[in-house]
């Protein structure tokens, strides 16, 4: 019987934790594939996050390392510079990578090192408990935004893509979606590409990835899904920011 | 012969690194560290394959430091006591995930944004931790410029030794000031291999993973226990400078550039008829108590000072086991003890 | 033999050049030394400064509260330093800049017009060399060969001319002893 469809041999056989309807699961998987179509799984070392995403190193079939909150990209920094012949990428949530690493994302982008970022934007703390994120809506309702977020106090949503954009450095930028096919199919290009950049060596590249939480946004999945439709991508426009090198 | 280099402490500190093979350096300026960063960025950017950051942070550098370390190169960073308070979680993280790399303190009057004269008030941060959870870094504090050369050759050979972070604790006068320093022979090729746990390409092995944490408690309480192992068997790795023993009737311990300053006072107590022996750890962690303990006897009174509001008396009161009556004498903010001081308090004790 | 030396005066008269061409020499013959940079707070005060010590043993501490020299560029570092010098020490003065004598009846002093002998030679900036010389010659702390050899290794990047002005005025400074 001819096989049509099987697990990326870039995973490892370990059941993703992920909650039902998460997009964890896809963005693990569309990296994998990504790792296997360029093969180069046996050259990657991963950089885990702090967050829902911090096993993934259970399920990555590469050389991972966990890194603290905030920092996979300096950490990633002193991989690539001491490996510059492996292919490093992160993957982090945007409390980490908008909140809490600011710094780093910004100035790993700026000094364009040669690193993968994949930047998982679901607008709120997933693994703490639903608080908010440099990336929650304006009103939208988290634990610590219990009112909305209030713009006056709190900030408008950080916009990634369009942020490190403005840096006059070489690198790769795009933002894609999961919700429906063809979005999935843009989003493996945009990620074989972002790896793609690194394996040229034409420096940083990051794709932020609009991903869904249902359980902290108290949705069913289906719902998650509009709701991002309807809600973020309006805010957040799906496309290619940058490609300079 | 080798030659002799009239050198910054600073500077020495570096040359001795990259003699040591250190390819790979990621640090923030801070006073009065700043020498050793500018030192490191001309030395290493000339070097084929060798890095340079100047990193946004010293978050960000303890944690590039993470990542080099992961990979398997010989790696050092460097501040003065604020920026090393910065590094603590990224030192805690290292330290779980038992790898070697080499972290410079040239400390600083403090608390707070404190002072930038020479201080050693980082004892307990250094030789206790430092960070969250239960660690230890090896510490080496050195005492002329030479030595900072020689134990930070050591303190990196030691590092992958026992795959734990180790730490130069010196001062501002130390890294400020010049003195003649060579660098003996160092055999690069003698660095052990990383290869069996170093991150990098699979090929023909399973992929392996770095991880500082374990949700398990067991099995996190398995990764302490491991730790713990490793701290005892550091023990033999004490070391301890014992000076003018014969019969003294004060003795002094001191460690760093204070105990230099002793070695001034011993010498104009001779002229007084007083005899100071000196005990001058130079291992911090481990501390020599061992050393310690046997010698304390052969004086009535001992003396701890140091540039703080005492914090290596306590080691010494452990080491002395209440055998011996214990003084202390320091100086803070920035200000350097005098050999008079140190003369003047003595004699006080004496009397 | 153990030299302990404060060169004192305003930054930008080249003070810790001075003190690191001692050093740099005394290394040269072999000797044992210390230089170290005007740092702790009891030093301060106005003035730039550092000290050297040149000795045939280890050197202890290289903070010294009795210097045996003091090479005083300006008026604040003669008041700051002038009673801290050892009896039977010597106090080189920067007689250009320093109004009034030397207080201490138990030292040895040398008066030295360093600005107005490289202003002679047109250039101020090597008064600091003219005061050098002096120190040399009168406290024999280091050969003058090895204090040509130290500056021709920390000015590798200056011009020939420039090295030779420097000597000159070494040599210049040295006449006064």
């Amino acid at each position: 019987m001819k096989k049509v469809f099987e697990k990326p041999k870039s995973l490892t056989d370990v059941p993703f934790t992920y909650c039902p309807g998460c997009h964890h699961g896809i963005i693990h998987r569309l990296v994998a594939e990504a790792l296997d179509d360029l093969g180069i799984a046996k050259d990657t070392i991963g950089v885990a996050p702090v967050g829902c995403a911090v096993l993934a190193y259970l399920f990555f079939d590469c050389d991972i390392i966990v890194a603290a909150h905030g920092r996979a990209p300096a950490t990633a920094t002193g991989l690539k510079r001491v490996k510059p012949d492996n292919i490093v990428f992160t993957y982090q949530g945007d409390g980490d990578l908008a909140s809490i690493g600011t710094a780093e994302i910004v100035h790993a982008a700026n000094r364009s090192e040669k690193i993968t970022v994949i930047f998982v934007n679901n607008a709120v703390y997933g693994m703490t408990g639903g608080q908010m994120a440099p990336t929650t809506l304006e009103g939208q309702i988290t634990q610590t935004s219990p009112y909305g977020r209030d713009p006056k106090t709190m900030g408008m949503p950080i916009r990634v893509c369009e942020l490190l954009s403005t840096l006059n450095s070489p690198g790769y930028i795009a933002r894609v979606a999961l919700t429906k096919p063809a979005y999935i199919v843009k989003a493996k290009k945009a990620i074989k590409k972002a790896f793609q950049f690194q394996i040229d060596g034409k420096g940083f590249s990051l794709v932020e990835v609009l991903s869904t939480c249902p359980t902290n946004w108290g949705l069913s999945p289906k719902e998650s899904n509009e709701w991002l439709e309807q809600k973020m991508i309006p805010y957040y426009p799906l496309g290619e920011f940058k490609e300079v090198f | 012969m080798v030659d002799r280099l009239l050198m910054r402490g600073n500077e020495a500190i570096g040359e001795a690194a990259i003699h040591a093979g250190c390819r790979y350096y990621f640090g923030y300026p801070i006073t009065p560290q700043s020498e050793l960063i500018a030192y490191m960025a001309k030395r290493l950017l000339k070097i084929e394959g060798a890095t340079f950051v100047q990193s946004e942070s010293e978050l960000a550098a303890i944690n590039m430091v993470y990542g080099a370390a992961a990979a398997g190169g010989r790696v050092m960073t460097s501040s003065s006591s604020p920026g090393i308070s910065l590094k603590q979680e990224g030192i805690s993280y290292i330290t779980c995930a038992e790898l070697p790399c080499v972290i410079v303190n040239i400390m600083r009057g403090g608390p707070g944004l404190g002072s930038i004269q020479p201080a050693q008030g980082d004892y307990f941060q250094a030789t206790k931790g430092g960070g969250h959870g239960d660690y230890h870094l090896i510490v080496l504090a050195p005492s002329t410029v030479q030595e900072l050369a020689d134990l930070t050759i050591k303190a990196f050979d030691l590092s992958d030794k026992y795959r734990n972070p180790a730490m130069i604790l010196g001062d501002g006068l130390l890294g400020q000031m010049m003195e003649p320093v060579e660098f003996k022979e160092y055999d690069i090729n003698s660095i052990p291999s990383k290869e069996s746990w170093a991150l990098g390409s699979s090929h023909g092995r399973e992929a392996r993973t770095i991880v500082p944490f374990n949700l398990d408690a067991g099995e996190m309480e398995k990764i302490n226990n491991r730790l713990k192992q490793k701290y005892i068997d550091m023990q033999k790795e004490a070391e301890c400078e014992v000076v003018n023993m014969d019969n003294p009737d004060i003795i002094v311990v001191a460690y760093g550039i204070v105990a230099r300053i002793v070695k001034t006072a011993i010498q104009k107590a001779k002229k007084d008829g007083i005899n100071i022996g000196l005990l001058r750890p130079i291992t911090l962690y481990p501390f020599p108590s061992a050393v310690i303990r046997e010698n304390v006897h052969k004086a009535k009174k001992i003396l701890v000072t140091e540039m703080s509001m005492g914090q290596m008396v306590e080691d010494v009161e452990l080491a002395a086991c209440g055998k011996a009556e214990i003084s202390f004498y320091g100086r803070t903010g920035g200000v350097v003890i005098s050999p008079v001081e140190i003369l003047e308090e003595v004699k006080k004790l004496l009397k | 033999m153990l030299d302990e030396i404060i060169i004192a005066g305003f930054g930008g008269q080249g003070i810790l050049l001075i003190g690191r061409l001692i050093a740099q020499a005394g290394m040269l013959e072999g000797k044992q030394v210390s230089w170290m940079p005007s740092y702790g707070p009891e030093m301060r005060g106005g003035t730039a400064n550092c000290t050297v010590i040149v000795s045939s043993e280890e050197v202890a501490s290289p903070v010294v509260s009795n210097p045996s020299s003091l090479i005083a560029m300006n008026q604040p570092s003669l008041d700051k330093f002038e009673s801290l010098v050892e009896k039977d020490g010597i106090i080189i003065v920067n007689k250009s800049l320093i109004s009034r004598n030397v207080k201490r009846d138990d030292v040895e002093v040398v008066e030295v017009p360093a600005n107005d002998i490289a202003n002679e030679l047109g250039n101020l900036r090597v008064a600091n060399m003219v005061i050098l010389g002096s120190y040399i010659a009168k406290s024999k702390s280091v050969k003058m060969e090895n204090v040509f050899r130290a500056l021709e290794e920390a000015l590798y990047r200056q011009s020939e001319k420039m090295i030779k002005l420097n000597k000159e005025a070494l040599e210049r400074g040295a006449m006064f002893c």
